[in-house]
């Protein structure tokens, strides 16, 4: 709420200009009835033609200022509003781009799209026609009640008799409607997450012809948003006739105890009339405030779910006082690292010294924690003990844009921007020559595609990367990754979608390049069998270490792994040669 | 089929504003009964309000005048009792209304959702989730008051209009005319300014709808965007996208906002006109000065609903463009849909032919080129080739997940055009190649390849490709939720659950495209003994790379080019010495070469 409220507090300008136009404008509205009571009084039932005239112009010039006022008045307010929304808007997306990874697996894209979207348009909603109106109310209200209180105090006392009751009624509605609305923004998150999910997954909801199911799936979410909005309308059928019956109930109080006056010639007539014509202009916002307040509790529930995820800290800091090696030359040290997810033990004890320009390849069994150890690297989670050094300092102690921007990464799963070709290569990179821009993509293999396609790399592709074979995208990936020159490049297992002459002529592109520190994930041995270190994981534990030939003569893990990819080749060729 | 980037604005056709709001309307008519009530009540909530000052005025100028305390209390009592009806009024009118405006959306929105379940491939392939995501969420959202307004302001208005028209025809027809004489300045106006703020709402819309498909994609390749430090660039194209939402909202309320000062300037100048002919009238003793000032009461009774009408109708004008959106998605015909003679198909034994078959995701493309094979049930067919050959599409057509250009995709003699997909789809199991788990446990997503398998036949299925023993070792077993697109899982992992999905299917066809791209070799054996005698008596098609996971199939096909070059045995293979001999032993030659090499 106070992050709002700064933000509110920043356009001060605007929204100044918005409330002098607001009140001008009911300065204005408050001459009307005189002068129309003049007009009636004067000209019509006297005949002061002369008079005419005047007030005629007067009135036009009020209608006049009033329609511009009022105009200013709304679009002041809208200005001002978009721009405090674009400013929260952009707020929350950084800091939820900020947000480690492990808040990303807990969190549903379709969540976080719903509190960015609907939930700031929520609060939009609130801080332009909520803040107008009220402020409008409150000031017709005060007018009216100032105006009562000179006319007749007494009578303005009684009037305002049911003010408390109100009061309590519209406290009671708002705080219903605020754990509803509550509910309902997270059941609106909640429709589009499974929303998201279905289309996100539709290729296999597709595949296994489960439309129907989808569409129960989602039906069950539709009628559950329904029950909670008719729930919502449920609150306002209570409360808002029950606000408007005691507004109304002013009226009846001011003629029965305005009678007793009269009657016991302690006011006047006279008096009792002007004041049940001044009356309406007290009970209008009374009446308004059901309404009023629902909007409040709205935008404070939605604020609420806003600020829940603005509580939330990235888990990975970067560090105060970060330090960085003097020269970066690629060097990568594991000592003793040990992680978790959540208690349970995934990567134990591991110890790897990776030499600048060194290549070091990975292979173990699914799930034995191949990926989790790179994603220490570039410090997407932080070690639970041990440490990861970069260049002899530690990753805690580095930038960590700075540590991220020196290591470069082809992640296993491809996730490729709906944008062109071109883009998705120089995704992040700044600016980049055309010369490292086609040596990369040629070491990638993409250039013998792209150089296909009738549009070349301008070619746009589908989200995810729709349109391209899984081989292209991966090549696209790893050009992705070749183009920012760092000097660590990890490749998770990206080349099992090409094919083997595809992913040779990739190989040896980048004995070519050489000059940085390789991290290869494979499960192919010819893809890893030429590195300096090949690491055998099981379980968590790096189990075989050394180069091809040394585990060969362990005969261990690896060895029956090569022995079942190419034993059957052997054999075969032997046959061939005989 | 052009795809239409995040930043980029969607195209729209434009329709008529007439209908649109009839089409809008239409949803109403189930409701009837319940909107005849509602006006009713409506009527009885009106009297009452009228009802409240007349009492007042009696109670004044009467009683009080005449110090008549009883009749004075009398009417006090009885203006409580009628505020207790309207009170027990509004309330069922609001939960009527508020049942059907509900229902309605729910309707709408179902419909919406339903209608894109059938839309095809190459729908979602031309366009951002966060897009189709905009319009089932934040644009039948915006429908939201429309309806219940159309009926509780709408009708009442209109009624009070008319008969404040006519009350004023029959006081002075001619005082009449003057006072509605600024009614078409401000018709025009109106039309003026919705015709353009209509256009602006629609971009507007669009901006929005772009912006939630940036958030999307930017937080779905979080992982990418953050370990390549491109958030700098990330955010500063968001506040680009915003700022267009905000312009593009300034320049429609620049122009919606006349709406107001537009009925305030005509019921000023009105009431002006009136006061000005009034005046001379009384001069020239047409009237009499009673008359013109009970005739200036009605002058406001006559505005007060406009006011309340205007107000709705900029509504409509500003939500139109959502209704617009919903509309468009509901008019597109899926280019793959159940022909009108579809039959099911009955079960099949697993024959597949293709006949001469073209294809192409975009006109004047070729992806195949006159493919023909046939295989009959119960083979296997191993499909390998260079990347970018082929070898997807062709298990797509099987599925018909797109339509051949010409040609025909034959199962069991069955053109796959002429069946139900629903019929047709069931019998065949895909791993699709890229691996989609669902955000639920690793227990329901095995089961989603067949709803009603029992506990014991998702733990069947996921023992034979061997994912049984790490499974176990989660502490909650298959009760693990694998978080958004199984990110809790290893790669390898996902693919053995989607593995033993597509097997629970129980399948007559199985398509495995890659399957095991991402298990190690040990894994990998153990999968394939595993599923030996699941895949006895099926018809199955394997993509690999791997040649050595293939090596035992039926036939083999090598795809290059988007024809088949080879087929038969790998023993054929071999001794023809052709692509596939290349393949198998530039493996083995790539391994030679370089152990040289170093
Ligand atoms: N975000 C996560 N939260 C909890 N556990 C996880 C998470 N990601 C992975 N795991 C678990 O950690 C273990 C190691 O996973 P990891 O992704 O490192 O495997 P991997 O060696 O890369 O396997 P693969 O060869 O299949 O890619 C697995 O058992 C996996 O289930
Ligand atoms: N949805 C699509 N829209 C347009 N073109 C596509 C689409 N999907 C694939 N293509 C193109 O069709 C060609 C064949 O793609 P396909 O996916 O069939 O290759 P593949 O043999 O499966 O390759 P890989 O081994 O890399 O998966 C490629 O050139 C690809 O760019
Ligand atoms: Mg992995
Ligand atoms: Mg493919």
């Amino acid at each position: 709420m106070k992050r709002l409220l700064k933000l509110i507090a920043k356009r001060w300008v605007t929204y100044t200009l918005g409330f002098v136009a607001l009140v001008s404008a009911i300065v204005l509205d408050m001459y009307n009835p005189y002068y129309f009571g003049e007009i009636i009084d004067r000209v019509i039932m006297n005949g002061e033609l002369a008079y005419m005239r005047t007030a005629l112009l007067a009135l036009a010039v009020i209608t006049f200022g009033r329609a511009v006022l009022g105009y200013a008045k709304e679009y002041m307010f809208d200005i001002s509003s978009s721009k405090v929304i674009v400013d929260l808007r952009k707020k929350l997306f950084d800091h939820i781009q900020r947000l480690s990874f492990t808040f990303f697996d807990k969190n549903n894209t379709g969540e976080l799209m719903s509190r960015i979207k609907e939930d700031t348009d929520n609060i939009m909603h609130a801080i332009c026609y909520g803040i107008m109106l009220t402020l409008e109310q409150i000031i017709y209200f005060v007018v009216a009640a100032v105006i009562l209180f000179i006319i007749n105090w007494k009578l303005a006392l009684i009037s305002l008799l049911t003010m408390p009751l109100i009061e309590y009624v519209v406290i009671k509605l708002e705080r219903q409607v605020g754990m509803q609305y509550e509910k309902i923004s997270d059941q609106r998150a909640a429709l589009n997450t499974t929303a998201q999910e279905n289309i996100a997954g539709v290729r296999v909801v597709k595949a296994f012809g489960r439309e129907k199911h989808e569409i129960l799936k989602f039906l069950r979410q539709n009628e559950e948003n329904y029950k909670i909005n008719y729930d919502l309308v449920k609150s306002f059928a209570k409360y808002n006739p029950m606000i408007e019956f005691l507004s109304n109930l002013v009226l009846v109080f001011v003629i029965t105890a305005g009678g007793y006056l009269v009657i016991g010639e302690e006011m006047s007539l006279g008096t009792l009339v002007a004041f049940s014509n001044y009356i309406w202009m007290l009970i209008w916002p009374l009446r308004m405030m059901g309404w009023l307040s629902s909007v409040v509790a709205q935008c404070v529930a939605s604020v609420k779910k806003i600020d829940k995820l603005f509580e939330e800290e990235p888990d990975i800091k970067n560090c105060p006082e970060p330090k960085m090696p003097e020269k970066i030359c690629g060097h990568v040290e594991f000592r003793d690292v040990c992680f978790d997810y959540d208690g349970v033990s995934v990567l134990k004890d591991i110890n790897i010294d990776a030499k600048p320009g060194a290549t070091i390849a990975i292979m173990g069994m699914t799930g034995a924690g191949k990926s989790t150890l790179i994603n220490l690297i570039g410090r997407y989670y932080d070690c639970t003990s041990g440490s990861v050094f970069f260049d002899g300092i530690g990753v805690k102690e580095m930038d960590l844009a700075e540590l991220r921007r020196n290591v470069s990464v082809v992640m296993q799963d491809t996730f490729l921007f709906s944008d062109t070709i071109e883009a998705n290569i120089k995704f992040g990179a700044g600016e980049v020559s055309d010369e490292v821009f086609m040596a990369a993509c040629r070491d990638a293999m993409v250039e013998e595609f792209v150089s296909q396609m009738p549009e070349g790399y301008r070619t746009v592709i589908g989200e995810r990367g729709i349109g391209l074979s899984g081989g292209q995208k991966q090549r696209i990936s790893i050009a992705r990754a070749l183009v920012r020159d760092a000097k660590v490049l990890i490749m998770d297992d990206s080349t099992s979608a090409l094919d083997m002459e595809t992913e040779h002529a990739i190989q040896r592109a980048m004995d070519r390049r050489k000059g940085f520190t390789c991290f290869i994930i494979a499960h192919r041995v010819s893809a890893v069998k030429n590195a300096d270190e090949i690491l055998y994981f099981e379980d968590g534990r790096i189990v075989e270490r050394g180069t091809h030939e040394e585990l060969l003569r362990l005969r261990g893990r690896y060895y029956e792994t090569y022995r079942e990819q190419y034993r059957d080749y052997v054999e075969a060729l032997e046959k061939e040669v005989v | 089929m052009p795809i239409n980037i995040v930043r980029e604005d969607e195209e729209l056709k434009q329709s008529l504003n007439i209908t649109i709001i009839r089409r809008l309307l239409s949803y109403l008519k189930p409701y009837m009964g319940a909107v005849i009530r509602t006006l009713l009540l409506m009527a009885a909530v009106i009297v009452v309000e009228l009802f409240n000052p007349y009492m007042m005025k009696l109670g004044i100028d009467k009683y009080i005048a005449e110090g008549d305390w009883k009749n004075l209390f009398l009417i006090g009592g009885v203006m409580i009792i009628v505020n207790i009806v309207a009170v027990v009024c509004s309330r069922l009118r609001m939960l009527i209304m508020g049942r059907v405006s509900n229902s309605i959306l729910l309707t709408i929105r179902q419909q919406l959702y339903s209608h894109i379940q059938k839309l095809s491939f190459s729908f979602f392939d031309s366009r951002p989730t966060g897009k189709i995501l905009a319009r089932i969420i934040g644009d039948v959202n915006s429908l939201n008051d429309v309806f219940a307004n159309s009926v509780t302001s709408l009708v009442p208005e209109l009624v009070k209009i008319s008969a404040v028209v006519v009350i004023m025809m029959l006081m002075n027809y001619r005082l009449g005319l003057v006072a509605l004489a600024t009614l078409p300045f401000m018709l025009v106006t109106f039309f003026f300014i919705s015709t353009v703020s209509r256009k602006r709402w629609q971009t507007h819309r669009k901006k929005s709808s772009n912006l939630n498909a940036f958030t999307h994609e930017d937080f779905s390749g979080i992982r990418v965007v953050q370990s390549f430090a491109a958030e700098q660039e990330t955010s500063s194209t968001f506040l680009q996208l915003c700022n267009e939402w905000r312009d593009s909202f300034v320049r429609a309320v620049r122009i919606n906002d006349f709406f107001w000062p537009t009925v305030e300037m005509s019921w000023g100048i009105g009431s002006i006109l009136v006061f000005w002919f009034g005046a001379s009238m009384i001069g020239t003793g047409t009237i009499t000065p009673g008359l013109l000032v009970a005739f200036t009461s009605y002058v406001s009774m006559f505005w007060q609903p406009i006011m309340n009408i205007s107000n709705f109708y900029n509504q409509l004008v500003t939500n139109m463009s959502g209704a617009e959106r919903i509309f468009e998605i509901l008019d597109i015909d899926p280019d793959i849909k159940d022909r009108q003679d579809a039959k099911p198909l009955p079960e099949i034994k697993g024959d597949v032919s293709f006949r001469n078959v073209t294809f192409g995701y975009d006109e004047g493309q070729q992806v195949l080129k006159d493919v023909s094979f046939d295989v009959s049930a119960g083979q296997t067919i191993a499909l390998v080739g260079s990347t970018g050959a082929g070898k997807t599409t062709v298990a797509n057509l099987i599925s018909r997940f797109y339509e051949v250009t010409s040609g025909e995709v034959l199962i069991d003699g069955y053109n796959v055009n002429d069946v139900t997909l629903e019929s047709l789809r069931s019998q065949i199991g895909v791993m699709p190649q890229d691996t989609f788990l669902f955000s639920t446990t690793i227990m329901e997503n095995i089961r989603y390849g067949k709803l009603d398998a029992t506990d014991e036949e998702v733990i069947e299925a996921a023992k034979a490709v061997s994912a049984h023993e790490f499974i176990m070792k989660f502490e909650k077993g298959y009760d693990t939720e694998v978080n958004e697109r199984g990110t809790r899982l290893s790669a390898g992992q996902r693919q053995l659950i989607a593995f033993a999905r597509a097997l629970l299917a129980d399948p007559r066809i199985l398509i495995l495209d890659e399957a095991t791209a991402s298990i190690d070799t040990h894994t990998e054996r153990l999968v394939q003994q595993g599923i030996k005698k699941l895949l006895e008596g099926r018809t199955s098609f394997v993509i690999a790379h791997r040649l050595s996971t293939i090596r035992n199939a039926d036939r083999i096909m090598v795809v290059e080019e988007g024809g088949i070059v080879e087929s038969g045995t790998h023993e054929e293979l071999i001794k023809l010495k052709g692509q596939y001999y290349n393949l198998y032993t530039s493996q083995f030659k790539f391994l030679n070469d370089e152990g040289e090499a170093s």
